[in-house]
């Protein structure tokens, strides 16, 4: 079954089947606005916060979502599975090598 | 060159979070073998030609990323004197008992500047790779298990510091430079290639301002026709690929970046070239790195990901 998942900010829309991850789903839908990383919950850089619909969670890095991002719905998007519309705003933290010295 | 003092990189510990999902994958799907397991629950497995018991470790964690990163020294005098020298340049070295990994001696730990953890010993237990010593076939049906890599390659780590884990590595532990990207302004060393054999490389590090992050462990194929089978089975298996299969014109290897279930990035890597003491390192331009197809020789750009997404 597909969910609506609405990225707030940018006012995008895309559908995504509640076996996938929004992640998937956007990558899919061939739409943009959230940032891929590794697809497993472990690079930390498709960090969404959900404002609003129910969604199941795969295993994330302890690293990048602790128990109080959690609790606020600070997630990976590659680890959220919809199980209704879903409202979001993207909030990864891009980390680019070479900042230091760039 | 005899190949003495440093022999080759021996094992990474790498986490993940689901262990029976992440032995599927180095398993059954890039072919690994399995061959023990500790009462920590850590898993132990080798590449088909390796011969010693085990190249990587998977340790179930809540978080991704990499544990430690060994070398094989050549005998316990060399580990005392690399100890010893370490301990001279100014870093704390800690040993770790023998036993505490399955069949591996006792060793000598150290933590670069980078905030990674790197491992040197002497001592594991020679298993084979199937084939005996005397008249051996050249290959076995575990070659053709999975993607089946010959070896456990090398790694690619990110963390600060660059500059001074070259020197350690160069004055220290006797690695060659072969390969290195600059800053944009010429002055100093973005990325660093380092091999302790005549391989392109051993062990490479990227400058990067979060600490002890893994870029990628790499594993070697024979050819570029594997790499294509390498792609096919990765594809039937739903393994996310990052870039490749292409070409890097830094060490000119054949490769295949990918990630495995927990987000650690993997390569499988062919080719390359031999290097000699007497070779003059090579240079790539912070542009050279991107559009001189440092990174990706064929499609001439710096993925994104390249610089942003690491375990």
């Amino acid at each position: 079954m597909k969910h609506a998942v609405r990225i707030a900010g940018i006012d995008r829309t895309f559908w995504c089947d509640e076996n996938d991850s929004l992640l998937t789903g956007i990558l899919k839908a061939n739409s943009s606005g959230i940032p891929a990383g590794c697809r497993g919950g472990g690079c930390g850089v498709c960090k969404i916060q959900i404002l609003s619909g129910e969604f199941s969670t795969g295993c994330m890095s302890g690293c990048h979502v602790s128990a109080e991002d959690k609790a606020a719905g600070k997630l990976l998007a590659c680890r959220v599975y919809p199980r209704s519309d879903i409202e979001l705003s993207v909030i990864g933290k891009m980390i680019r090598c070479f900042q230091k010295v760039a | 060159m005899a190949v003495t003092g440093v022999l080759r990189p021996g094992h990474a510990q790498i986490r993940v979070m689901n262990l029976e999902e992440g032995v599927r994958h180095y398993r059954d799907v890039l072919g690994l073998i399995e061959t023990g397991r500790d009462d920590q629950g850590r898993v132990y497995l080798k590449a088909w030609d390796e011969v010693d018991h085990n190249s990587v470790i998977l340790r179930e964690a809540d978080q991704a990323g990499l544990d430690f990163f060994a070398f094989k020294v050549l005998d316990d005098a060399t580990l005392d004197k690399l100890e010893t020298g370490l301990q001279q340049y100014g870093l704390k070295t800690e040993r770790m008992p023998a036993g505490d990994l399955l069949e591996t001696g006792e060793r000598v730990r150290f933590e670069l500047p980078s905030g990674h953890l790197i491992e040197l010993y002497a001592h594991k237990t020679n298993i084979g790779n199937g084939n005996g010593i005397v008249n051996p076939a050249p290959w076995n049906e575990n070659a053709e298990k999975g993607i089946a890599p010959v070896r456990m390659d090398h790694c690619l780590l990110y963390g600060p510091n660059v500059g001074e884990v070259q020197k350690i590595f160069e004055d220290v532990l006797g690695f060659q430079l072969v390969e290195r990207t600059l800053t944009p302004d010429g002055e100093a060393n973005i990325g660093i290639w380092l091999s302790c054999s005549n391989k392109v490389h051993d062990i490479a590090f990227v400058e990067h301002p979060e600490p002890g992050k893994l870029h990628h462990v790499s594993f070697y194929i024979d050819s570029w026709e594997r790499i294509l089978r390498a792609a096919d089975i990765m594809s039937m298996n739903d393994v996310p690929v990052d870039m490749g299969p292409t070409r890097h014109g830094v060490t000119r290897g054949g490769t295949i970046y990918a990630w495995d279930p927990s987000g650690n990035r993997f390569e499988t890597f062919m080719g390359g070239y031999i290097v000699y003491p007497d070779h003059e390192v090579i240079t790539w331009t912070f542009e050279g790195l991107g559009e001189g197809g440092g990174l990706d020789y064929a499609h001439r750009k710096l993925h994104e990901s390249f610089l942003t997404v690491v375990s």
